[in-house]
């Protein structure tokens, strides 16, 4: 095991678990406002210190984790749930009219730039977390249909899927029995990689106030509020950028040491 | 070529035909009409009825469609609901601050990303190579607008080498260059080390190759065989990403705006999204579109140019 890999993977698992635990338990109450406690660097009582309105940071940065995860999680389920067949039909139909509407249908998708469409989204029909997950979902769709054509379109050529055609199995059939197993692993490394991406999407958008609106804590939206307060107390910027570095840092090693992992051909050749 | 010039061209038209349609329609499934959207829940019936004929709602969605469209290839974008000014006039002025800012970002992160790219590829698996990586990782994971924030507080606040935001205009052009340095820095950065990246990559993938040996057993240097055979070859994939970076780079600096206050097409968009100004977003989005598709097309172009095999591939 690389070093790199088990870093990611730890990054993760702290990410996870304070958005769980969150869930259950934070150390204050994230709402409660106490103003006479406002900008108070780290201390015991309240770990990374209390932002404007004295509420606690630390544990807004564990519901804030629950937040960003969530939004990223299903963005990327919309993704690979509607990418992935779509890929899959794509290559089965290799050259005819069905695999030619998705791809180009996919181009189109790549052509818009993503964070433009988003707002937009966001703007007609509200800014909320739903409509966040919504617009990063959409972008994600090609992305998952280009990776498992590509994956499916070489094992396509292969003698046990010429003989599980043969033996009489339809396309379908064999893609999800045989395809789909077979660049599971592919899909999971991109996966990592659009998660990753889908939080620092999220963040972004809340951070513009198109996100996760009020009550519902978000790390870009702690930022957005931070904004005005940097010059007087820096800590408030620093934990949630710090909580965005770590999460996304945290994904990209486990994606990278998972795909050399996986594929020993690659290994340290791309990085 | 010709085949090859006559495919792009027409999948160019399609996309803009496509992308032009769906931002109309988007406008379209607003909740209740667009005229009483922009004027809010207290405006009185005649308003409505005025701006529902200013903007031509009256018409058919075809009629509507076809006019919005037509006026565009005119140059004609419409007038601004709330500035009252043409909304190509308001682009233009906004494109003063925002086109600048993407050169500016563009050419800092292929001045930053190329050395490092080369030399990370050349002292591959040292100390060099892995300290590059592990910026680049660092790079990445960073939020352009967080990276912003951190640059005003050392180098605004703390030591007062740069505003901390706003824009005072060309006329001083030092005073708008220096306005525009730490927008751009933070633009740069992480896509400096997303191209660093690719760059590496790509070089030592063509390091690998056969005609590099052959390079190498002629006698060339490792370093003389990276810079004249390696890294022409690895330009296309590094080119593919700077044409993807323009797109990043034109919604990074819709954000990127809003933390420094510069009155770019990012500031006018939120601007007009908060004044449901849709005549303003509609035009804004679908010229931000158009630039990005334009310049996936002159990408594709400049792969052809350099790599005669994908022209005959399409």
């Amino acid at each position: 095991m690389k070093p790199a890999l088990i870093l990611g993977a730890a990054l993760c698992l702290a990410a996870l678990t304070a958005a769980l635990l969150s869930l259950v338990w934070t150390p204050h109450d994230v709402t409660q406002m106490a103003i006479a406690q406002r900008l108070q660097p780290p201390s015991l009582a309240h770990w990374a210190g209390t932002d404007h309105f004295g509420r606690d940071i630390a544990s807004m940065l564990m519901a804030g984790a629950r937040t960003s995860l969530a939004v990223a999680l299903v963005a990327v389920g919309i993704g690979m749930g509607l990418g992935v067949p779509l890929g899959l039909t794509a290559a089965a139909r290799r050259g005819a009219w069905a695999d030619e509407l998705i791809m180009r249908g996919n181009d189109l998708i790549f052509a818009f730039p993503s964070l433009v469409i988003a707002i937009l989204i966001t703007a007609v029909f509200g800014p909320s977390a739903t409509n966040a997950i919504i617009a990063i979902g959409i972008f994600n769709i090609p992305v998952f249909a280009r990776v498992a054509r590509a994956g499916a379109l070489s094992l396509w050529t292969l003698d046990y899927i010429r003989a599980a055609q043969v033996a009489g199995k339809g396309r379908a059939r064999i893609s999800a029995e045989h395809i789909l197993p077979n660049i599971a692993n592919l899909l999971i490394v991109q996966g990592t990689i659009q998660f990753s991406l889908g939080i620092l999407a999220e963040a972004g958008l809340s951070y513009v106030g198109l996100g996760a609106q009020p009550p519902i804590p978000s790390w870009g939206r702690m930022l957005a509020e931070a904004q005005t307060m940097v010059t007087l107390a820096p800590h408030v910027a620093l934990a949630p950028g710090l909580a965005i570095v770590a999460t996304v840092l945290g994904l990209n090693l486990l994606g990278d040491g998972l795909r050399d992992a996986l594929d020993p051909r690659l290994r340290g050749r791309l990085a | 070529m010709t085949r090859y010039l006559i495919n792009r061209a027409l999948s160019l038209a399609t996309s803009l035909i496509v992308a032009s349609l769906v931002i109309f329609a988007m406008i379209e499934v607003i909740p209740g009409d667009p005229a009483s959207y922009m004027l809010g829940l207290n405006a009185s019936p005649d308003t409505v009825a005025a701006l529902r004929d200013t903007l031509g709602l009256n018409q058919s969605l075809p009629a509507r469609y076809l006019s919005w469209l037509g006026g565009m290839l005119r140059g004609d974008f419409g007038i601004s609901y709330t500035y009252k000014v043409p909304v190509a006039d308001l682009v233009a002025d906004r494109l003063a601050v925002s086109l600048p800012l993407a050169a500016l970002a563009l050419a800092l992160s292929t001045a930053l990303a190329l050395p490092t790219g080369l030399v990370a590829a050349a002292r591959r698996g040292r100390a060099t190579d892995a300290a590059v990586i592990g910026a680049t990782q660092l790079g990445i994971a960073v939020p352009n607008f967080w990276f912003a924030m951190l640059l005003v507080l050392v180098f605004a606040v703390q030591w007062r080498l740069f505003p901390a935001g706003g824009f005072p205009g060309w006329a001083d052009p030092l005073a708008g260059l220096r306005a525009l340095t730490l927008p751009a820095v933070a633009l740069a950065l992480p896509q400096a080390a997303i191209l660093a990246r690719v760059l590496r990559s790509a070089l030592i993938e063509t390091m690998g190759q056969d005609y590099i040996r052959t390079a190498r057993a002629k006698g060339l240097s490792q370093g003389r065989a990276l810079t004249r055979h390696a890294f022409r070859n690895a330009l296309i994939p590094v080119l593919t990403i700077l044409g993807m970076q323009f797109s990043f780079l034109l919604a990074g600096a819709i954000i990127i705006e809003n933390v420094f206050y510069l009155p770019g097409l990012g500031r006018l968009i939120f601007q007009a999204i908060t004044q449901r100004d849709l005549i303003v977003v509609e035009s804004v989005v679908m010229i931000l579109v158009l630039a990005v598709i334009l310049v996936t097309f002159l990408t594709d172009l400049a792969y052809a140019a350099i790599d005669p095999r994908l022209r005959h591939r399409a």
